[in-house]
C-alpha cells in the first residue's frame, strides 16, 4: 500500500512574481513577467526579451549570509534557495543553523546547468593563467548539484539529497522522483523544486537555435504567445518554483496546511524513434506519458477539469494539444480547460516544470483557471481540435477537483503529474 | 609595518568569515584561524587571495599552508613586504 501525498508548502520566483501571493495575483491577473533586456540587445541576440524575477539585495540578504554572497554568481542557486526557504516555511517549519539533523526529509532540486556566470569568470581568469585566484565556491556554484548543497545546509535535510536534470521537464520530474520517495516509506517529507540561470549564456544556444520569437523587442508582455496562430517561438525565462511534498500521516499529525493531493505521474522518453529526435517528441510516448500518469493516480481521462500543458509558443503547440486530445480521447467542447503558464512568464527552461506545478497547485487550491495571454487568435490547428472557451483569455473562476501538468524536455523526455482538491 | 596596523588591516581581511564573534573580539597574535575563529577551513583560501590584494603581494602554496593562526599570517606578509 502506497503512502498518500499531499503538498503542505510552496515557494516560488517567477518573472512575474517573487513568492507566492504575488505570483498568485499574478496568474489571478495575467501579468506578464516579460521585459526588454539591453545587454541582449547589445550582445546582437535576434531575442531581447526575456522573463528575470525582480530580486533585490535586501531581498537576497533575508535569504544568505554576507559571507554566502561574497563572490556570489550564480542566478539558478539564489532563485532555488528563496523558493526552497519559502516553500519549507509555508510548510510551517523554522529554520535554524543548530537544529538538530532532519532525517525524515529530503530534497530533489533539480537544474540544467547551475552558475555560468559564476563559470564564465572562473574560465577567464583559468585562461589567463589564474588558477590559483578562482576562490573558494567556483566548484560549488557551478556543480549541478549546487542548489541542492547551499538548500540542504540551510534547512538541515538529512534524507536523499540530490538533484536530477531533464531538460525541461527537470521540476515536473523532481516533484515525481520526491513523490515515489514517500508513497514508498523512504522519507516522510520530500522539498522539491528546480531552478534555472537568467542571462545570455543559459539563452543563447536556444537563441542560436532560431527558437526564441525576435518579433517581440518592441512589444515585450505580448511575445509569450503559446496556442496563438501568430507565435513565432519562447521566450525565455529564469526562476524557481519549489514544493514540500508530505506523507498524509505526517500532514495531518503536524496539523499542516494541505494545498492538494499528488495522485500521482509518469515520466518516460520517446527514445528519439517515431518521429522523436533530441529536439521534437515522439507523439506516441507524449500520449502514452499521459496515460500512464492518469492511471498511476487512479483517474479516467473524463475526472481531468483542467490541463496546464507545456506549451511553450513553438512550431509545437499544435502537436502537444493533439497529443492531450489523443490521450484523453477528448475534444472539441468535452476538452477539459487547458492553460500555459508560459504566456505570463515565458519558458523558464529547467525551471518551468517547477514554477508551473506550482502555478497548477494554486489553481486548484484557489479554485481559478489563470488567463493565456496572447493567443486572442488561437492557432488554426488548435481551434480545430479543442472548442476555444476551452482556452481561456479571462480568469475563470470555478468549482473543480482535477488539474493535470505535463513538462516535455530535450532528449525526448516527458513527465506529466496529475493534482487532486485534497479531501480525506 | 607596525604590528598594531598590521593586526588591523588583517583583522578587516578576516571579519567577514569569522564564525565566532567573541574570539573575534579578543583577537591576539596567538588566534587560530580555524580554531578559534572558526573560519570553514575551504575559506582559508579566500582570506589568502584577500590578504594578496591588501598588500600587493603573492603568496605560494608553502605560505598558505603555514598560514594558521594570526601569528604566522603577520609574519609571512612581512616578510613578502621585505623581499
Amino acid at each position: 500500500m502506497k503512502n498518500r501525498v499531499v503538498i503542505t508548502g510552496l515557494g516560488v520566483v517567477a518573472p512575474n512574481g517573487v513568492g507566492v501571493a504575488k505570483f498568485t495575483e499574478a496568474l489571478k491577473n495575467g501579468t506578464s513577467g516579460i521585459t526588454f533586456h539591453q545587454q541582449l540587445k547589445d550582445l546582437n541576440f535576434s531575442c531581447q526579451i526575456g522573463g528575470i524575477p525582480n530580486i533585490s539585495e535586501a531581498l537576497q540578504s533575508k535569504y544568505f549570509t554576507d559571507l554566502q554572497l561574497r563572490g556570489f554568481n550564480s542566478s539558478g542557486i539564489l532563485y532555488g534557495c528563496i523558493a526552497g526557504i519559502d516553500a519549507w516555511k509555508d510548510a510551517g517549519f523554522n529554520i535554524n543553523a543548530e537544529s538538530e539533523l532532519d532525517a525524515d526529509t529530503g530534497l530533489i532540486f533539480g537544474t540544467g546547468t547551475s552558475g555560468v556566470e559564476k563559470f564564465r569568470e572562473a574560465i577567464y581568469k583559468l585562461d589567463e593563467g589564474n588558477v590559483r585566484r578562482l576562490g573558494s565556491t567556483v566548484v560549488l556554484q557551478t556543480m549541478t548539484s549546487g542548489v541542492s548543497a547551499y538548500l540542504s545546509g540551510m534547512l538541515g535535510l538529512g534524507n536523499q539529497v540530490t538533484t536530477n536534470s531533464s531538460a525541461c521537464s527537470t521540476g515536473t520530474e523532481a516533484l515525481l522522483m520526491g513523490l515515489e520517495r514517500i508513497q514508498h516509506g523512504k522519507a516522510k517529507r520530500m522539498l522539491v523544486g528546480s531552478c534555472s540561470d537568467h542571462g545570455p549564456y543559459v539563452w543563447g544556444g536556444f537563441d542560436a537555435m532560431r527558437v526564441m520569437t525576435y518579433k517581440h523587442n518592441d512589444s515585450p508582455k505580448e511575445g509569450s504567445r503559446p496556442m496563438s496562430a501568430t507565435a513565432s517561438g519562447f521566450v525565455p525565462g529564469s526562476g524557481a518554483g519549489a514544493l514540500v511534498l508530505e506523507s498524509l500521516d505526517s500532514a495531518l499529525k503536524r496539523g499542516a496546511t494541505i494545498y492538494a493531493e499528488v495522485l500521482g505521474g509518469a515520466v518516460n522518453s520517446g527514445g528519439q524513434r517515431q518521429g522523436g529526435t533530441l529536439t521534437a517528441p515522439n507523439p506516441t510516448a507524449v500520449q502514452h506519458c499521459i496515460v500512464k500518469a492518469m492511471e498511476n493516480s487512479g483517474v479516467v481521462a473524463h475526472d481531468i477539469d483542467v490541463i496546464n500543458g507545456h506549451l511553450t509558443a513553438t512550431s509545437k503547440d499544435g502537436l502537444e494539444v493533439e497529443n492531450w486530445t489523443k490521450a484523453l480521447h477528448r475534444k472539441g467542447n468535452e476538452f477539459p480547460y487547458i492553460n500555459s503558464t508560459k504566456s505570463l512568464v515565458g519558458h523558464c527552461l529547467a525551471a518551468a516544470g517547477a514554477i508551473e506545478c506550482v502555478a497548477s497547485v494554486i489553481q486548484l487550491k484557489k479554485q481559478f483557471i489563470a488567463p493565456n495571454i496572447n493567443c486572442e487568435d488561437i492557432l488554426p490547428e488548435i481551434a480545430a481540435l479543442v472548442h476555444f472557451e476551452k482556452i481561456p483569455q479571462q480568469k475563470i473562476e470555478t468549482t473543480f477537483n482535477t488539474i493535470i501538468k505535463a513538462s516535455f524536455g530535450f532528449g525526448d523526455v516527458n513527465a506529466c503529474v496529475v493534482f487532486k482538491k485534497f479531501t480525506l | 609595518m607596525e604590528n598594531n596596523e598590521l593586526i588591523s588591516k588583517l583583522k578587516a581581511i578576516i571579519k567577514p568569515y569569522i564564525q565566532d564573534e567573541d574570539a573575534f573580539k579578543n583577537l591576539s597574535e596567538d588566534t587560530d584561524f580555524v580554531k578559534d575563529l572558526k573560519i570553514n577551513s575551504a575559506n582559508l583560501v579566500d582570506i589568502i587571495l584577500d590578504i594578496e590584494d591588501e598588500f600587493d603581494i603573492r603568496l605560494e602554496n608553502e605560505d598558505m599552508e603555514k598560514m594558521l593562526d594570526v601569528k604566522s599570517a603577520m609574519a609571512i606578509v612581512n616578510t613578502k613586504l621585505a623581499g
